[in-house]
């Protein structure tokens, strides 16, 4: 299912995007750990594929992508995970990663990867706008939803651009710093949604994340008229936990997905 | 023709860029206008200059090595930036920055460190005008230059130990860029070196182009003409630019030296202009050391200062126009240079610039180069912090 079609099938009620490190804590779990976010009522997954120096990230991801690295996790292996998940998943799965491995692969021949193994969008946290000329239109051509970041510190111009060359939705960055689960969310988030809402000069949904760790950050979030909620490292912890009983992740995660997903229904 | 006074679009050509978060899209924006509007205001340079002259002691002196000269049977002059306060050329780049930050109304200043000169040299410019400078640098440099770690806290500078990674300086500059994501309005990135997003590159180029514009003056006077050769040690590459930008033009050789480690064909080295191919790191399209999926490489040095798996975009532009030569230079050839140097000239060079001096060594030999023959080698920094690491490789204790 695409992207657009998701966000269209949930109408009113808010997206609940989930985060999770490919290969953490091992390839082999990676299809279970998809499969029980899915069954907690994720409504879309983004897919980290783990990079050297993740700069955007804080230590809670970056132990992640440590943990997949070591345990293997590469561009290649990755494609053919996203193939076997594909084989029984509908979700839009997303692939969020760092722009080198991107261009080192050849960024054609990641897009046509991508778009042949199953990803509907990408997230590429290090490539601004101003970078991203041809990565866009490799995307485009892939039919692979270009999905930029907008942050608290973006201008109104620069908002304008970025959200003109949107596809699936906007990820707004609700917070200065990096990945990583926090206590509290910023109060201006509604004053971002609406900012960029009317900096957009055509309808494309947003998804606010950075720092949503609990059920209620994602309903402040729906009501601040986000259109998604994207939590990552919260549920990084939950596997970084459990990483040695599988039985225990498993449910640890639907059940928190859950909870999530009740903050994405507003009365 | 080699010239990018302004870089357009903030590249070399193909090389350079802004490849960051969001986030820093802003502050990198403000930053270019300060120092565009600071770069040419008089009053600007004028107290940059009182420091760089009454503080940090320039003119460094052009110093002809006559033993070294002989032995080699080539003029062999060095450029004395060990001489700089703070024991290398990294204060001429942070005092111009620290006075940028201070202009642009930011208190707090971070940086990353390598070898520790970077910290240094920016711990004493904050002190010099009043800023508060917090320092990264990963944990194994810190153990192997504690020296340095120490003169830090004893400028009032807070060092934070980096364990990500390879604890070194590439995993301290992933750590400072997240600190910058963070805290980007309050806090000023004092970048080290010719590397990272624009326009840290060109910026940190003009501080360092000092060294080249008085080497210039100065060998006009002593000699009358200009070097054949100029050679000096790439890491990030600032001490490189600075000795050769000024001379781009006019047909000198330069030469880039990179940290061959235990060998370029052993994989342990710190070479990307050498043995690397292009990519993406902090912030910049470069040459960088990376793996066949686009992970980038573990590196090894017994220099602290050069052990990066990536350069300044500049350099790459000029390896491509092939105006300057890159080649690298083993630990034990530079520790070799480290001892001669300091025997034949009672000079004790940073083992970074140990491997500039051995080039030259290597080129006079290799180019068969005659006594008339001028090789200009630039002593980025002094050794004293690094004899520790002398003793242990050579078998001695202290």
């Amino acid at each position: 299912m695409r992207i657009a079609d998701k966000f269209q099938e949930l109408s009113e009620k808010g997206a609940l995007i989930v985060y999770l490190m490919a290969g953490d804590p091992s390839p082999g779990l990676t299809k279970n750990i998809v499969k029980a976010l899915e069954e907690g009522g994720a409504d879309m997954i983004e897919l980290g594929l783990p990079f050297s120096d993740p700069i955007a990230d804080g230590p809670t991801i970056q132990a992640a992508s440590e943990r997949a690295l070591k345990a293997g996790m590469n561009p290649d292996d990755y494609f053919g995970i996203i193939k076997e998940i594909r084989e029984d998943a509908d979700i839009p799965l997303i692939c969020l990663t760092y722009y080198n491995l991107v261009l080192h692969r050849g960024i054609g021949r990641f897009m046509r990867d991508c778009v042949e193994s199953g990803i509907n969008g990408i997230i590429i946290p290090d490539l601004p706008i101003e970078e991203a000329r041809q990565t866009i239109s490799e995307a485009n051509k892939n039919d692979v939803d270009f999905i930029p970041l907008i942050a608290p510190t973006s201008t109104e111009d620069r908002m304008r651009v970025i959200s003109s060359a949107a596809h699936g939705f906007i990820y707004l960055v609700s917070l200065l710093g990096v990945t990583g689960a926090r206590k509290e969310l910023s109060v201006a988030v509604k004053d971002m949604v609406d900012k960029v809402r009317r900096a957009a000069k055509r309808e494309v949904p947003i998804a606010v994340g950075f720092g949503l760790s609990s059920p209620g950050h994602v309903r402040d979030v729906i009501r601040a008229g986000a259109d998604g909620a994207i939590v990552g490292s919260a549920l990084v912890d939950i596997i970084a936990q459990n990483k040695d009983n599988e039985e225990k992740m498993l449910r640890e995660i639907r059940d928190f997905v859950a909870q999530l997903k009740e903050g994405t229904i507003i009365d | 023709m080699y010239v990018n006074n302004y870089p357009k679009e903030g590249k070399f050509e193909r090389y350079g860029g802004q490849f960051v978060p969001e986030v820093l899209m802003s502050a990198l924006e403000e930053l270019d206008s300060a120092y565009t509007t600071f770069r040419d205001d008089p009053e600007f340079r004028r107290e940059l200059d009182v420091y760089l002259r009454d503080f940090a002691g320039r003119p460094t002196p052009l110093f002809f090595a006559r033993q070294l000269s002989r032995k080699l049977g080539v003029k062999v002059y060095l450029k004395r930036e060990d001489l700089v306060h703070g024991g290398a050329h990294k204060l001429n780049n942070t005092l111009g920055q620290a006075l940028l930050a201070k202009r642009m109304n930011k208190e707090r200043v971070i940086a990353e460190t390598g070898a520790g000169q970077h910290g240094v040299a920016t711990a004493i410019a904050a002190v010099a005008f009043g800023l508060k400078p917090e320092i990264y640098m990963g944990v194994e440099d810190m153990e192997r230059q504690r020296l340095n770690v120490f003169r830090m806290k004893l400028l009032g500078a807070k060092v934070h130990p980096v364990k990500s990674g390879s604890k070194t300086l590439k995993d301290a500059i992933n750590e400072a860029l997240r600190d910058w994501v963070t805290n980007v309005k309050t806090t000023y990135y004092l970048l080290g070196s010719v590397v990272g997003p624009h326009p840290y590159p060109m910026i940190v180029r003009d501080f360092q182009r000092i060294i080249g514009k008085e080497t210039k003056k100065q060998i006009l006077e002593k000699e009358g003409r200009l070097p054949d050769a100029l050679i000096a040690c790439v890491g990030g590459g600032s001490n490189a630019i600075g000795m050769f930008y000024d001379f781009l033009d006019d047909g000198v050789s330069m030469y880039g030296i990179e940290a061959g480690g235990e060998g370029v064909e052993t994989g342990r080295h710190a070479s990307p202009l050498v043995a690397g191919g292009e990519g993406v790191l902090h912030g910049a399209l470069s040459y960088v050391l990376q793996d066949g999926y686009g992970q980038i490489s573990t590196t090894h040095s017994i220099s602290a200062g050069l052990d990066y798996p990536g350069v300044g975009p500049e350099h790459s532009f000029l390896k491509i126009k092939k105006r300057v030569k890159y080649d690298c230079i083993t630990d034990d050839e530079a520790l070799d240079a480290f001892k001669l140097l300091t025997e034949t000239e009672g000079i004790m060079p940073a083992l970074e610039s140990a491997h500039a001096v051995a080039y030259a060594c290597k080129l006079a030999e290799a180019e068969k180069m005659s006594k008339d023959q001028i090789i200009v080698i630039n002593l980025s920094g002094r050794g004293d912090k690094d004899v520790m690491i002398v003793a242990e490789k050579t078998g001695l204790k202290i």
